[in-house]
C-alpha cells in the first residue's frame, strides 16, 4: 500500500492544455481545434492516472499547483476551478468588488451574507479546504461536492481495487457515507455537533467548520452515532 | 582642423532633449559628446532595476535630479511571481543618499519599498519634492509618516495603488504647520481612516493643491469641507460615495462641486449610492477623466452621469455599464480616447450583466479617438474584432480579456486568430496587445508579421506548438516585453531565437514547456542575458533536464546575476557569468 502523498501525485488534477497528456518533453504538441473546448472541459476532477510518465507528472504536479479551488453543484451552474492569476484582475479590485458584492447582497437580503465559506478537513487530506455552504440546498449536495474535492486521496484501503474505487463516484459517496466516516461540525457556541440533526439552511447558519472525521477515530464514538450516521446518508 | 562647439553651448543643446532615446542616440555620436551629455542627464529612467546597478548608473551620471525604477515583471499584478522575489528599493536608496544629495524625485513601479527607505529618502535628499509608488508594497504608514515630517518642500506623495500595511491614519499629521507646498496628494489605496481636521488644516494651508485623492475613509457629508476649501483642484477622488440620503447633504456637494471650476478628473466613487451622483452634474461638462471602476452603480444610472461628459477622454468604468451603456456613451463622448472595462464578477460562472463584444464594437465605431482599450467580457467573435480593427485602425493598446481561458469565436466555434490578426493588419501603430480566447499557432503568425510597432505582448493559454513563439520572436521588430503563461512553447523556438531576447527588456514564460537544459544551454550562449528560473519545487538540479521549469524570467542586464536571490530563483550559468565579469 503506497502511502497518502505517494497516491496523491500520481492523481493529478488535469489542466489538459492542448494536448497536454504528453506534458514535459520537448517539441510540439498538435492539437485538434475543432469544436469549442471550454475550460471546464479541461478543467474538471477526474483522476488521470499517468502511466509512469516522470515528466508528465511533473507538468501536471506544477499545473494543479495553479488551482485553488473547485466545487460542483448540481444545482446551480459549476463554478470553475480557480487559476492562479487568472482572470487577470489585480486583488485591490478584487478585494474591493468582493466587499461590496457582500455589502449590496446584505441590502437585498434580510441578514447573512451572499456567501458562508468554511474551512474543512478530512482526517488524512494532507490540507484543508473551503466550502461555500451557500452553494448547495441539501446534505447530499455537500457530500458530492466534498467527496469529488477529496477523492483524490486515500479514504479507506488502498489498494488496486481502492484505486479502481476512485474512478467511481458512487463509491465514493459510499466511502464518505460509509461507516468509517463522521461529519461533524462546530458551531457557533463552539460545540462539535454531528452533522445532519437540523434543517439544512439551520445548519448552513451555524455552521463554523467541517470536519470529517475517519477510522480509528471515528470507530472509537459510540456506535450508535456511526449507526445514525450510516443510516441517514 | 577639427570644429565643434563649446561645451556649454552643447550642454544647452542637449537640455531641450527630453527622450531617453534621444539622448541616448546623442551619446553615442562621439566620445565628447558622450561625456557631456552624461553630465548634464537629469532625468533616469531604469525599465528593469537588475538590468543595472545603482553604481553603473551612479558613475555614468553623477548629476540626476529625477529617478524612475520598475521592479518585478508585469505578471507579479497577478500573483504568478512568488513572494520575495525581489525587486527591493533599499540599494538604490542607500546608493544615492551618497551621490545624488539633490535627487527630488523618485517613480517606482512594483517595488519592496521598506520604511526603512522611506525614512533614509526623507532625511537624505533636502530638496524632495516627488515621490511616486505605483504598486509597490514592503511599506507601512509608518513609512508615510517620515516622508510627511522631514520632506519641507514635498510636492506630490502618489500611493497609486500600492500595497501599504496600514498601522494608522496617524501619519498624515506629521505633516509639519508651516508644510505648504503640497501639489498631489494620492491616498486612496489607504484603509484608515486620517485626522479629518489634520487633512482639512493640510488642504487649506496649500494652496497649489491640484490633486487630492482620497480614501475610501473619508464619507460623502465630509466632502463639501474639503472641496471649499480647494476650489483650484483639477483632480480629485472620493471616499465611500454613500450616506443616508438627506437633502442637505446633498445640496452641500452640489454647491462645493459648483465651486470647482478647473475639476478635469474625478476618481474614488467606493459604495456608491445613485441618488448622490447627481450632486457633481455642475462639474460634468469639463470633465475629461472619470474612473468609476469601484461604483456598482447600474447602467442607467452610469449613462446619466456619463451624457453630461461631452468632453470624456478617458473612462475606466465596471461592467454594470452593459452594452446599452456603451452605447450611450460612443453617442455622448466623441473624444473618447481611453476605455477600460472591468468585470464586476470575474469569477461567476455565468455572465451577470449584459456586456458583450457589442459594447466594445459600439464604442470603435462612435469614438473616432479611441486609442487604448482595456476590455473583459466573456464572449467574442472574429467578426466583432474584425468591425473594431476595421473602425478604429488608431488603436495603440488593445488589451482584451476573455474571462473563460480558451473561449472561441462564439457564432462560428472558430479560434478567434483571423479577429486578432486583423487588430495587428489594421492597426499599424499598436504598441500593446493582450489576446485571449482560443488561439492557435496563426495568430502568431499574423503578428509577428504585421505587429512592426508591437512593444508588449500578453499571452495566456494560446497556441499549439513552439511555432507560435518562434513567429513573435523572429518578428516583432520593436518588441520590448513578453510574457507568455500556460502556453505549449518549449525550448527549440527559444534558443533559436536567443539573439532576439537581448534587443527585448524581458521574456516572461510561465507554465509553459521550456526544460531545464534548454535554461542552462541559454544562459551559457548568452552571457549578456540573467536566465532566471523560478522554481518553488526545489533546485532543478534535483529532476532531469528534460523537466520543464515552473517560471522562467530572462532579460538582458550590464549588472551580470543578481545578488539577492531568493532560494527559489536560479541565475543559468552564474559561474560563467561570474567569470566572465
Amino acid at each position: 500500500m503506497r502511502s497518502i502523498m505517494g497516491d496523491y501525485e500520481e492523481t493529478e488534477l488535469r489542466l489538459g492544455l492542448p494536448g497536454a497528456g504528453g506534458g514535459g518533453n520537448e517539441g510540439e504538441t498538435s492539437r485538434n481545434n475543432s469544436g469549442k473546448r471550454g475550460f471546464s472541459e479541461t478543467v474538471d476532477l477526474k483522476l488521470n492516472l499517468n502511466s509512469n510518465n516522470s515528466d508528465g507528472n511533473q507538468v501536471e504536479d506544477m499545473k494543479q499547483k495553479n488551482l485553488i479551488q473547485a466545487s460542483t453543484d448540481s444545482a446551480k451552474p459549476p463554478s470553475k476551478a480557480q487559476v492562479v492569476g487568472w482572470p487577470p484582475v489585480r486583488s485591490f479590485r478584487k478585494n474591493v468588488l468582493a466587499v461590496q458584492k457582500n455589502t449590496t447582497a446584505t441590502d437585498d437580503k434580510s441578514g447573512g451574507s451572499s456567501t458562508a465559506f468554511v474551512k474543512v478537513s478530512v482526517d488524512g487530506a494532507p490540507y484543508l479546504r473551503k466550502v461555500d455552504l451557500k452553494m448547495y440546498q441539501s446534505y447530499q449536495q455537500l457530500y458530492d461536492a466534498l467527496s469529488k474535492m477529496f477523492s483524490s486521496f486515500t479514504i479507506g484501503n488502498c489498494g488496486s481495487q481502492g484505486l479502481k474505487d476512485f474512478m467511481n463516484e458512487s463509491k465514493l459517496i459510499d466511502l464518505l457515507n460509509g461507516s468509517d466516516c463522521v461529519p461533524t461540525y462546530e458551531d457557533k457556541d463552539g460545540d462539535w455537533m454531528l452533522v445532519g440533526d437540523v434543517p439544512w439552511e439551520m445548519f448552513v447558519d451555524a455552521c463554523k467548520r467541517l470536519r470529517i472525521m475517519k477510522g480509528s477515530e471515528a470507530i472509537g464514538l459510540a456506535p450508535r452515532t456511526i449507526e445514525r450516521c450510516k443510516n441517514r446518508c | 582642423m577639427a570644429y565643434s562647439f563649446p561645451e556649454e553651448v552643447l550642454e544647452y543643446v542637449f537640455a531641450f532633449l527630453s527622450s531617453d532615446k534621444d539622448r541616448n542616440a546623442v551619446s553615442l555620436v562621439c566620445k565628447s559628446w558622450y561625456e557631456i551629455e552624461r553630465w548634464c542627464r537629469r532625468r533616469i529612467f531604469i525599465g528593469n532595476c537588475y538590468a543595472v546597478s545603482p553604481q553603473i548608473v551612479i558613475r555614468r551620471f553623477p548629476e540626476v535630479s529625477a529617478v524612475k525604477i520598475k521592479g518585478k515583471p508585469h505578471f507579479a499584478d497577478f500573483n504568478l511571481v512568488p513572494e520575495g522575489w525581489g525587486a527591493y528599493l533599499y540599494p538604490w536608496i542607500s546608493a544615492m543618499a551618497r551621490s545624488y544629495p539633490w535627487l527630488e524625485e523618485i517613480k517606482l513601479k512594483r517595488m519592496v519599498v521598506t520604511d526603512e527607505s522611506l525614512e533614509l529618502i526623507s532625511k537624505s535628499f533636502k530638496n524632495f519634492k516627488v515621490l511616486v509608488l505605483s504598486s509597490c508594497e514592503g511599506f507601512t504608514t509608518d513609512g508615510l509618516a517620515s516622508i510627511a515630517a522631514n520632506c519641507r518642500n514635498l510636492r506630490e506623495l502618489d500611493l497609486k495603488e500600492s500595497e501599504v500595511e496600514d498601522l494608522s491614519g496617524h501619519w498624515l499629521s506629521h505633516f509639519p504647520d508651516n508644510f505648504t507646498s503640497l501639489v498631489s496628494l494620492n491616498m486612496s489605496c489607504l484603509g484608515s481612516e486620517v485626522s479629518f481636521s489634520a487633512l482639512e488644516r493640510l488642504v487649506s494651508r496649500c494652496p497649489n493643491l491640484k490633486t487630492l485623492r482620497l480614501n475610501r475613509a473619508v464619507p460623502v457629508e465630509k466632502l463639501p469641507s474639503l472641496l471649499r476649501r480647494a476650489p483650484q483642484l483639477v483632480e480629485f477622488g472620493t471616499g465611500a460615495y454613500s450616506a443616508e440620503i438627506r437633502t442637505d447633504i446633498f445640496s452641500n456637494l452640489v454647491e462645493a462641486f459648483s465651486g470647482c471650476k478647473h475639476l478635469k478628473s474625478l476618481s474614488g466613487f467606493w459604495d456608491v449610492v445613485p441618488a448622490y451622483l447627481p450632486a457633481m452634474y455642475n462639474v460634468c461638462s469639463r470633465i475629461t477623466s472619470l474612473n468609476l471602476s469601484y461604483a456598482t452603480v447600474q447602467s442607467p444610472d452610469l449613462v446619466e452621469l456619463i451624457s453630461q461628459c461631452p468632453n470624456l477622454k478617458c473612462l475606466w468604468v465596471l461592467d454594470y455599464i452593459e452594452d446599452a451603456g456603451l452605447k450611450a456613451l460612443s453617442s455622448y463622448c466623441k473624444d473618447l480616447q481611453e476605455l477600460r472595462v472591468f468585470p464586476s464578477d470575474p469569477y461567476g460562472a455565468e455572465p451577470n450583466v449584459s456586456l458583450t463584444e457589442q459594447g466594445l464594437v459600439t464604442v470603435s465605431a462612435g469614438c473616432p479617438k479611441l486609442q487604448s482599450v482595456l476590455y473583459f467580457c466573456r464572449q467574442m467573435s472574429n467578426a466583432a474584432l474584425i468591425a473594431i480593427a476595421r473602425n478604429r485602425p488608431n488603436l495603440i493598446r488593445f488589451r482584451l480579456c476573455i474571462i473563460e481561458p480558451q473561449a472561441p469565436d462564439y457564432l462560428t466555434l472558430e479560434p478567434l486568430d483571423t479577429g486578432f490578426g486583423a487588430i495587428v493588419e489594421h492597426c499599424k501603430q499598436l504598441r500593446r496587445l493582450s489576446l485571449s480566447g482560443l488561439l492557435t499557432d496563426r495568430v502568431f503568425e499574423y503578428i509577428g508579421t504585421h505587429a512592426e510597432k508591437l512593444e508588449m505582448l500578453s499571452i495566456a493559454f494560446a497556441g499549439d506548438s513552439d511555432l507560435g513563439l518562434h513567429y513573435v520572436l523572429s518578428g516583432c521588430e520593436s518588441l520590448r516585453k513578453l510574457e507568455i503563461r500556460d502556453c505549449p512553447f518549449g525550448d527549440k523556438a527559444l534558443l533559436a531565437n536567443a539573439a532576439k531576447l537581448e534587443t527585448m527588456r524581458s521574456l516572461w514564460m510561465s507554465s509553459c514547456s521550456v526544460s531545464y537544459g534548454a535554461c542552462k544551454l541559454l544562459g551559457q550562449k548568452m552571457p549578456r542575458l540573467n536566465v532566471e528560473v523560478i522554481d518553488e519545487r526545489g533546485p532543478p538540479d534535483s529532476r532531469p533536464e528534460t523537466c520543464p521549469v515552473e517560471k522562467l524570467y530572462v532579460y538582458r542586464t550590464v549588472a551580470g546575476p543578481r545578488v539577492d536571490k531568493p532560494d527559489f530563483v536560479w541565475t543559468m550559468d552564474e559561474d560563467a557569468a561570474l567569470r566572465l565579469s
